[in-house]
């Protein structure tokens, strides 16, 4: 019998400590097929974020550091300055990356740091509770937004690619979505394109993964992705933000 | 090698690099200024790497990542540069990597002033951040000192896997005394790195830089055992300077500078006849304890009086060492003031005055 | 013997170099020294002033609070350093910045126009350079040869021109100390 589907290498056999429905796990298995198929794993080192994907280095099966919240990016480049030919990713989520982390995202990528980054943009806190994220739509309701986001108290939703895009050091920049098959098609292709961008030593790259979180959204998976195609992909556009030569 | 007058600042940083550091992340802040800017100009010379940090918080975690990726890594700052790293510090404790970090100490609480200061003794030896870890913290009072401090900082950190903090402050980081780069004279059997994420090839177990223990039994275990490791730093790297102890009537407790100023007073007080000591910590954490409880049960001994740039934080160890054996008295200036030489004189005179009565 | 030396002036008068080429020859003369300067906002442009101890004995304290010698570059300086000269002690005042006399009579202070000689050379730049020559001159703290040897290593080989100047400078410093007395 010819084996057609199977666990990508770059991941462990630890099963997923994630919601029923929540878009981790797929892409946790698009970066593992992406280091796969490139041929790396062995010399990739990941930092993983504070928030939901705290445990990602008991997932990615590779060299791991865990960061301290928002911090990812300044450990990643402690680790690429020191070895240089290695591939050295984060995966972060919004509030790591959009909120606390703000100025370690800027500087790395203005730094024009030799690092991918996978963003998970999911519009809310999901492993504290469901408070309110940086990327929170106007009007959604959070745990700390009970009323709806409203732009006079809380402010506006951050649009972190198109504002890393302005950077000179970034290279190349993409937001992508996992909400169907062709999107996640998609996102394939931008993840594995960000590590290549890394390979050729262009420079920052990053993908933002529009992403559902049905426990804090509180909706069925099925709705979560709906929800997602219908009210944040409007707010946050997809495509490249960035490409250099 | 023959000496070279250097300020305390460049001496360190070119200390660092004769341990063989190669990396150094910081940001600007007086008085350690000399120390990245030395590493800027440096380090590319001898193929290592200097990256000026959007911050202190980043910066610290850049030493985080380096360390895990098996690197010599430093960084530096001064008081309220160091209060932004004790974040980046429990991870870095926590994960056990090792690293040096320099704290120039100025003035403080908040912004405070720039001159210099021993107010960050207790965040410095108490741990600092969040957690139960402790730092190995070096206390230098003459460059040639912290230049010797620094290259065995970097292998007590590795020896150990726990940060080092050298802790001196503005005077030290600003003045410029003769010193020799000279080889260490303990030889030290460094474990092998093998913990370091430098790929997973398959010839070893995954490597996973972590401080995060989400079972409290597990967390307990972790914690418990760096304690043992402790334990085995108290035992073995405790480094203490006895100075005119015998004989002393009152013997004073200072480190760094202010140990400096207090042999002047010494000096001093010797030609109008009084005997002063000095028991001069220069590990501050572990702390010479074993030290001060033999000078406390010498009869010639009546009194204690500790010595800093501060509104006393060392006196309590000091306290917690003599352990009630002899009364322990404090004068310290703060805020950036020096003490100076008559004052302590006039203070140790009426303490002698005092217990002698 | 401990020398214990206080310099003062405005910053741009090359006080901190003063000190530092003190400390250097005396480093070279295998002595224990150490310089210690003021540091901060003052050094942009205020009062600048460093402490330098010469010491046949390791130096405990680096803060000189009761100077063998002081020397002042300017007035403000007078007045904030005059006190710290110990009884006996020397102070060398530049009377071509300093109108004023010193007011002790328990020490000896020598007057020294290191601006006005410093010009004769066709450099001002070089007043430190002069009163260093008196101070070294007074006291036999250093070697002459010394101070010229440290300062060849603090210029480096692009400003070797500048040596015989700062010869001179410190030469004419020496001479115009032998006509001081004690008061």
């Amino acid at each position: 019998m010819t084996k057609v589907f199977t666990r990508p290498k770059s991941l462990t056999d630890k099963p997923f400590h994630y919601c029923p429905g929540c878009t981790h796990g797929i892409v946790h298995r698009l970066v593992a097929e992406a280091i796969d198929e490139l041929g790396i794993r062995e010399k990739t080192i990941g930092v993983a974020p504070v928030g939901c994907a705290v445990f990602a280095y008991e997932y990615f099966n590779c060299d791991m550091q865990e960061a301290a919240h928002g911090r990812a990016p300044a450990v990643a480049t402690g680790i690429k300055r020191v070895l240089p030919d290695r591939v050295v990713f984060t995966y972060q989520g919004d509030g790591d990356l959009a909120a606390i982390g703000t100025a370690e995202i800027v500087h790395a990528a203005t730094r024009g740091e030799n690092i991918t980054v996978i963003f998970i943009n999911n519009a809310i806190y999901g492993m504290t509770g469901g408070q309110m994220a940086p990327t929170t739509l106007i009007g959604q309701v959070t745990a700390t937004t009970p009323y709806g986001r409203d732009p006079g108290k809380a402010g506006y939703p951050i649009r972190m690619s198109e504002m890393l895009a302005t950077l000179e050091g970034s290279a190349y920049i993409e937001r992508v979505s996992v909400h169907d098959i062709k999107h996640i098609n998609q996102a394939k292709r931008a993840i594995k394109k960000a590590f290549e961008t890394q390979l050729a030593g262009k420079g920052f790259s990053m993908v933002e993964v529009l992403s559902t979180c049905p426990t804090n959204w509180g909706m069925t998976p099925v709705e979560a992705l709906k929800w997602l195609e219908q009210n944040m992909i409007p707010c946050y556009p997809l495509g490249v933000k960035k490409e250099g030569k | 090698m023959s000496k070279v007058l250097m300020k305390g600042n460049e001496a360190i940083a070119e200390a660092a690099i004769q341990a063989g550091c190669r990396y150094f992340f910081g940001y600007p802040i007086t008085p350690q200024n000399e120390i990245p800017a030395y590493m800027a100009k440096r380090l590319p010379e001898v193929g290592g790497c200097f990256i000026q940090a959007e911050s202190e918080v980043s910066a610290i975690n850049m030493v985080y990542g380096a360390a895990g990726a098996g690197a010599r890594v430093m960084t530096s700052s001064s008081s309220p540069g160091i209060s932004l790293k004790q974040e980046g510090l429990s991870y870095i404790a926590g994960a056990e990597l090792p690293c040096v970090v320099v704290n120039m100490v100025r003035g403080g609480p908040g912004l405070g002033g720039i001159q210099p200061a021993q107010s960050d003794y207790f965040q410095a030896t108490k741990g600092g951040g969040h957690g139960d870890y402790h730092l190995v913290v070096l206390a230098p009072s003459t460059i040639q000192e912290a230049v010797d401090l620094v290259m065995e900082g970097f292998d007590i950190a590795d020896q150990y896997r726990n940060p080092v903090m050298i802790l001196g402050d503005g005077m030290l980081g600003q003045m410029m005394e003769p010193v020799e780069f000279r080889p260490l004279s303990s030889k030290r059997e460094l474990p092998l790195k093998t913990w370091a994420t430098t790929g997973y090839t398959g010839d070893r177990p995954r490597n996973i830089i972590n401080s995060l223990f989400i079972d409290p039994q597990a967390l307990e275990e972790h914690v418990k055992r760096i304690y043992q490791k402790y334990e085995e730093i108290k035992k073995n790297e405790v480094k203490v300077e006895c100075y005119n102890c015998e004989d002393a009537e009152i013997i004073v407790a200072a480190y760094g500078t202010t140990a400096r100023i207090v042999k002047s007073v010494i000096q001093k007080a010797k030609r109008e006849g009084i005997n002063v000591g000095l028991i001069r910590p220069i590990t501050l954490w572990p702390f010479p304890t074993s030290t001060f409880e033999e000078w406390a049960q010498r009869e010639h001994v009546k009194a204690f009086m500790s010595v800093e740039m501060s509104m006393g934080q060392m006196v309590e160890d000091v306290r917690l060492s003599v352990n009630g054996r002899k009364p322990v008295y404090f004068y310290g200036r703060t805020g950036g003031m020096v003490p100076e030489p008559n004052a302590i004189l006039s203070e140790i005179k009426k303490v002698i005055g005092g217990v002698s009565r | 013997m401990t020398h214990q030396i206080i310099i003062a002036g405005f910053g741009g008068q090359g006080i901190m170099l003063m000190g530092q080429l003190l400390a250097y020859a005396g480093m070279l003369e295998g002595k224990n020294v150490s310089w210690l300067p003021s540091y901060g906002p003052e050094m942009r442009g205020g009062t600048a002033n460093c402490n330098v101890i010469i010491s046949d004995e390791p130096v405990a304290s680096p803060i000189v609070t009761e100077a063998t010698a002081v020397m002042v570059m300017n007035r403000p300086s007078l007045d904030r350093f005059e006190g710290a000269v110990m009884r006996g002690g020397l102070l060398l005042v530049n009377s071509s910045l300093i109108d004023k006399k010193a007011s002790r009579d328990d020490i000896e202070v020598c007057y020294i126009p290191a601006n006005e000689i410093a010009d004769q050379l066709g450099n001002s730049r070089v007043a430190n350079m002069v009163m260093l020559g008196s101070y070294i001159a007074k006291t036999g703290a250093v070697s002459p040869a010394f101070v010229i040897e440290s300062l060849r290593k603090a210029l480096g080989p692009s400003k070797e021109h500048f040596i015989t100047l700062n010869e001179e400078a410190l030469k004419r410093g020496a001479e115009c100390v032998k006509e001081c007395v004690r008061r």
